[in-house]
C-alpha cells in the first residue's frame, strides 16, 4: 500500500514557515497564565471547601495528563498506573512520619520513587504488548496493593494517618496543600507540553504510527518507550502523593483502586484521546458530572461507563478531538501548521 | 502436601473455565476482553435470578441460560465489539472496561452488594473420600471435569471443523479470508458467542461452589488472564496447564498465610512471564 | 464481436489520498488468458484488488456478465465466479495445506474442481496434505495458492506475480498446468513480471504504466521493443 512520505520539519522546503502557534493558541496561555495568576490568591478570599476540592480535582488532571502521555503519545495503554500513584503516596506518608521530612517535600519525592520503581516494573510489564499489556500492569499493580495491605508498619490492610502534619495549623495546611496542587498542576501541564514539543515528541509520535519504521530510523524505540513510563509514573506517583496530603489518611485500598485508572480513561475519552486538551476538557466534564450528579451512586459510575463505551464507538477522537476536527479547535498546539495553511500530518 | 497438588488442580478446573473464554478471543481476534469476569458473574447472578424465579431447579436453570448467553455474546459482537477491532488495543480495551463498570453496577442496583450463591441441595459440601485422611469435594471435582471436556471439545472444534478452520483463517489473515468468502464479521461474532456460552457455565459453577458478588469480576478476569499468559498462548491445552499451575502456586500460598495466597499467584505469574513470557507451553505459529 | 466476461471503464483507485489507478479501461472475453504486465508500483496488484473487491471501486466501473459489482465485498464477488491467487501466496500458517485448499472451496460453486483433481494436478500436494501450508518450498505454495482458487469453481481467474520469487524451472512447472486450467474455458488473467512468460502463455496483453494502460494488444502481435516502451514509459 502506497503512503505519501511524512514530512520532516527539518527537510521542509526554504519556501515554509513551519509556525507553532496560532492567534487563538497565543490568546489561550494569556488567558491561562492570568488564571493561574489568580487562582493562586484564592485562599485569600476562597472558601476552605473550594480549596480542597480543587486538590482533589488536580490529582484527577495529573494523572489523567499523565494517563494520556503513556498512551495517547506512547501507545502503552495501562491499567495499572495506579501502583505508581498508590507507590507516591506511600512513600510520601513514610518519609513524613518515620523520617521526618516535611510532607510537602515529600510530594516531589514521592514522586521521584515512583519514576524509580518504574524502571524495574518496565522489565516485567514491556514483556507484554497490547491489550495483554494492560491487565499485565493492572497485575503489577495488584501485587503493589497485596504487598502493602501486609506492612503493619503502614497499618496493613486498613491503613494509617499521615501525623507529620499534625502540629500545623488548619488554614494554613490547606492553603499550602492548595498551592501545592496549583503548581502541580502546572508543572505537569508544562511537562508534557515541552516534552511533546520537543525532538522526543516528535520521535514518539513516529514510535505509535509505525514502530519498526521508527526503529529502522534510528529512533531507540525501546528508551523512549521506557523514558515515556517513567515520566509517566513520576507524574502519577506526584499525584499520588498530593492526594494523600490533602486526605491525611491512605489505605491499600484507596491507593491502589483501579478507579484512578477507570476515571482517567473515562476523562481522557471523552476529552480525547492523544491530545493536550483532551485530559483538560474530560476532567471538566467529569468534575461537572461528579458534581451534580455522584449522589445517584451506582447510576452515575453505570452512566460513565455508558458514555464512555458510547464516546468510543461513535467519537473516536473525543468529545474535544471532534470539536477540532469538525471546527479546527486548537488550544495546545502541537501540530505543525506550515504557513500557508496546509497541514502537516502528526497530532 | 499432595493434598495442596490435588486442590490446586480443582482450582485449577475452575481457572480454566474462566480463562477459556478469554483465550478462544484473543485467539480469533485479538480482543481482550477485560470484562471477562464480570460477565462471569454477571452468568452466576442470572443463574441466581433464574433459580429463585423458578423456585428451583438450578441445573435446568443453568442449562437455560447458555443459550441466552450464546446469543448475547453473538449480538455483543457482532454490534459492539467489531467495531473496536483494529490496530489500536484502545477502543476494545475501552469499551469492554465500560462494559465492565456498567455491569458491576448494574448488579449492584439489582441485587445490592450482599454475596448470593446458588443453592445445590448440599451438592457443594459433599465429598468424595480417597483414603482416611483425603477428601475431595464432589462439586470441584465435577468442575473440573467439565473443564477438561471444554478444552478437549474447543479443540476439536478448532482443529476438525470447518467452523474452526473460519476461526483460524480469519485469525491468520482476515483479508484474505474474505477473499475465500468468509464474513469475518460473523466469524467473530462466533467466536464469542461460543466464549459467552463457556462464560455463562463459569459463572454457574462459581455460583455453586461459592458466593458472588457484584465486584467480584476483575479478579476472576486476572485468574483468567493469569492463567492464559502462564500456559502459552495459542493453545488451549496450554491454558489448561497454565491454569492447574496457577490453581497450585496459590494453594501453596494459602497454606503459608491465607493473606498471600492470591499474592503467591500474582508473583508466579510475574516470574513466569520474565523468564519465559511466551508462556510455558506456547502453540508456535508460522 | 463476443460479450465480454468483464468490464472495467474508467477505472480509478485511491490509497487514502494517493491516487493508483487513472481510469483504466479493460475487457476480457470468455476463455482469453490475458496478461497484464507493468513495473513495481504501476498499479498491476491494485487493478485486481479493484477486481475482487478489496480496493473500493464505484459500482458501475466493472462489470462482470454484464452485473455491476465495483465495491461488492470479497465474499459477494467469489460467489459470481471470480477468484484471486493473491500476491505473495498468502497461505493460512495456521492451516494445513488440505485445509487451505477447503477454505478455497467454502463459496459453494459447483465445478470440475475439486480435491482429488486438484491433487491430480499436483501430486506433491497430496503427499504433502497434511503439512501445514508453510512448511512447503515456494514453488509448492504457490500450487497451494493456485489450487485454493481453483477450488471455488471461478469463472474468472486472476493470479498475482505466480512467478514471484521462483526458480525459472519451478515457474515452468506452475504454467505447465496452465492448459489444464483454461482447457475447460476458464478465463485467466495473469499479472507478471517475467515478460517472456507473460508473452509466451498469454493471447492478449494489458501494459499499465503508473496508473495508465500504456498498450494493449495481441501478444504475438507485439514487438519486444513496443512492450519495453509501454513497461517503462519512455
Amino acid at each position: 500500500m502506497t503512503r505519501n512520505p511524512p514530512l520532516a520539519a527539518s527537510t521542509t522546503p526554504v519556501a515554509f514557515d513551519v509556525v507553532r502557534s496560532t492567534v487563538a493558541s497565543r490568546a489561550a496561555l494569556g488567558v491561562a497564565v492570568a488564571l493561574a495568576v489568580l487562582a493562586a490568591t484564592l485562599p485569600f478570599w476562597g472558601e476552605s471547601s473550594w480549596m480542597r476540592e480543587f486538590v482533589e480535582i488536580a490529582c484527577y488532571l495529573i494523572f489523567a495528563i499523565m494517563w494520556n502521555l503513556l498512551a495517547g503519545y506512547g501507545g502503552m495503554v495501562s491499567i495499572g498506573q495506579q501502583a505508581f500513584f498508590g507507590f507516591g503516596g506511600y512513600v510520601m506518608l513514610m518519609l513524613g512520619n518515620f523520617a521526618g521530612v516535611n510532607p510537602f517535600i515529600a510530594i516531589p519525592l514521592g514522586a521521584l520513587a515512583a519514576a524509580a520503581i518504574a524502571v524495574p516494573v518496565s522489565f516485567v510489564a514491556f514483556r507484554l504488548s497490547g491489550g495483554y499489556f494492560a491487565i499485565g500492569t493492572w497485575v503489577i499493580a495488584e501485587v503493589f496493593r497485596l504487598s502493602f495491605a501486609n506492612v503493619s508498619a503502614v497499618g496493613g490492610g486498613s491503613g494509617t494517618t499521615l501525623t507529620a502534619l499534625r502540629g500545623i495549623e488548619r488554614a494554613t495546611r490547606e492553603s499550602v496543600t492548595y498551592w501545592m496542587a496549583l503548581a502541580c498542576v502546572v508543572a505537569a501541564i508544562a511537562l508534557v507540553y515541552l516534552f511533546l514539543r520537543s525532538k522526543r515528541g516528535l520521535a514518539l509520535l513516529a514510535i505509535r504510527d509505525n514502530e519498526v519504521a521508527a526503529e529502522s530510523q534510528g529512533i531507540p524505540v525501546v528508551r523512549m518507550k521506557l523514558a515515556v513510563y517513567v515520566v509517566a509514573a513520576f507524574g502519577a506517583g506526584l499525584a499520588g502523593a498530593l492526594y494523600f496530603v490533602g486526605n491525611l489518611r491512605i489505605s491499600p485500598d484507596a491507593a491502589f483502586s483501579v478507579n484512578w485508572t477507570a476515571f482517567a480513561i473515562f476523562m481522557v475519552v471523552i476529552g480525547g484521546i492523544g491530545r493536550i486538551e483532551g485530559p483538560l476538557v474530560g476532567a471538566l466534564i467529569f468534575w461537572a458530572l461528579n458534581k451534580f450528579l455522584s449522589d445517584y451512586g451506582t447510576w452515575y459510575l453505570l452512566g460513565l461507563g455508558l458514555l464512555a463505551i458510547v464516546v468510543t464507538i461513535f467519537f473516536k477522537q473525543g468529545l474535544w478531538g471532534y470539536a477540532q476536527q469538525r471546527w479546527g479547535w486548537s488550544l495546545f498546539p502541537t501540530q505543525r501548521v506550515l504557513a500557508d495553511g496546509e497541514r502537516v500530518p502528526g497530532r | 502436601m499432595i493434598e495442596i497438588f490435588l486442590q490446586g488442580i480443582l482450582l485449577g478446573g475452575l481457572y480454566t473455565l474462566f480463562a477459556l473464554g478469554q483465550s478462544l478471543m484473543f485467539g480469533v481476534m485479538r480482543l481482550t476482553n477485560t470484562a471477562q469476569g464480570d460477565f462471569i458473574i454477571l452468568g452466576a447472578f442470572a443463574v441466581v435470578a433464574g433459580t429463585a424465579l423458578a423456585g428451583g431447579a438450578p441445573f435446568a436453570v443453568a442449562l437455560a441460560v447458555l443459550p441466552l448467553a450464546f446469543g448475547f455474546g453473538y449480538a455483543l459482537q457482532r454490534y459492539v465489539l467489531n467495531g473496536t477491532l483494529g490496530k489500536d488495543p484502545l477502543p476494545s480495551l475501552v469499551v469492554t472496561f465500560g462494559l465492565s463498570i456498567v455491569i458491576q453496577n448494574l448488579l449492584l442496583e439489582l441485587f445490592s452488594a450482599d454475596p448470593r450463591s446458588i443453592e445445590t441441595g448440599g451438592l457443594n459440601t459433599q465429598g468424595l473420600a480417597l483414603g482416611e485422611s483425603l477428601s475431595l469435594g464432589v462439586l470441584p471435582l465435577v468442575i473440573l471435569a467439565i473443564a477438561v471436556a471444554a478444552t478437549a471439545g474447543l479443540q476439536w472444534l478448532f482443529a476438525r471443523t470447518a467452523l474452526g478452520r473460519s476461526f483460524r483463517a480469519v485469525s491468520d489473515d482476515r483479508e484474505i479470508a474474505e477473499l475465500m468468502g468468509l464474513d469475518a464479521k460473523k466469524v467473530y461474532a462466533f467466536a464469542t458467542a461460543i466464549a459467552f456460552v463457556l462464560i455463562a457455565v463459569a459463572g454457574a459453577l462459581q455460583g455453586m461452589r461459592t458466593t458472588v458478588s457484584p465486584s467480584d469480576g476483575p479478579l476472576l478476569l486476572l485468574f483468567a488472564f493469569e492463567a492464559v499468559i502462564i500456559g502459552g498462548m495459542g493453545s488451549f491445552w496450554g491454558t489448561l496447564a497454565g491454569a492447574m499451575i496457577l490453581g497450585i502456586t496459590q494453594q501453596i500460598g494459602f497454606r503459608l498465610d491465607p493473606g498471600w495466597g492470591i499474592w503467591v499467584g500474582h508473583i508466579v505469574f510475574l516470574i513466569v512471564l520474565v523468564l519465559r513470557p511466551q508462556g510455558l507451553f506456547p502453540k508456535t505459529r508460522g | 464481436m463476443m460479450s465480454a466476461l468483464l468490464e472495467a471503464h474508467g477505472l480509478q483507485a485511491f490509497y487514502g489520498d494517493a491516487q493508483a489507478l487513472f481510469g483504466i479501461d479493460l475487457s476480457l472475453a470468455q476463455g482469453e488468458l490475458v496478461a497484464i504486465i507493468g513495473a513495481n508500483g504501476a498499479g498491476k496488484s491494485t487493478l485486481l484488488k479493484c477486481l475482487t473487491g478489496l480496493v473500493r471501486t464505484p459500482r458501475e466501473a466493472v462489470r462482470f456478465k454484464g452485473e455491476a459489482i465495483g465495491g461488492l465485498p470479497p465474499g459477494e464477488i467469489v460467489k459470481r465466479g471470480l477468484a484471486m491467487v493473491p500476491e505473495g501466496r498468502r497461505l493460512f500458517p495456521s492451516l494445513s495445506v488440505e485445509e487451505n485448499l477447503l477454505i478455497g472451496g467454502l463459496a459453494g460453486r459447483k465445478g470440475p474442481w475439486n480435491l482429488q483433481r486438484l491433487y491430480g494436478l499436483f501430486p506433491i500436494l497430496a503427499e504433502k496434505r497434511h503439512n501445514p501450508g508453510t512448511e512447503l518450498s515456494g514453488g509448492q505454495q504457490q500450487m497451494v495458492a493456485l489450487g485454493r482458487a481453483l477450488m471455488s469453481n471461478p469463472e474468472l481467474l486472476l493470479c498475482d506475480e505466480l512467478s514471484l520469487g521462483l526458480a525459472p524451472i519451478v515457474i515452468r512447472e506452475i504454467y505447465a498446468a496452465m492448459p489444464a486450467i483454461t482447457g475447460e474455458g476458464m478465463t485467466v488473467v495473469i499479472v507478471e513480471q517475467d515478460l517472456t512468460m507473460a508473452q509466451r502463455v498469454s493471447q492478449r496483453i494489458y501494459c499499465l504504466q503508473e496508473g495508465r494502460v500504456s498498450l494493449a494488444g495481441r501478444s504475438d502481435a507485439l514487438s519486444r521493443e513496443q512492450i519495453s516502451q509501454a513497461y517503462f514509459g519512455i
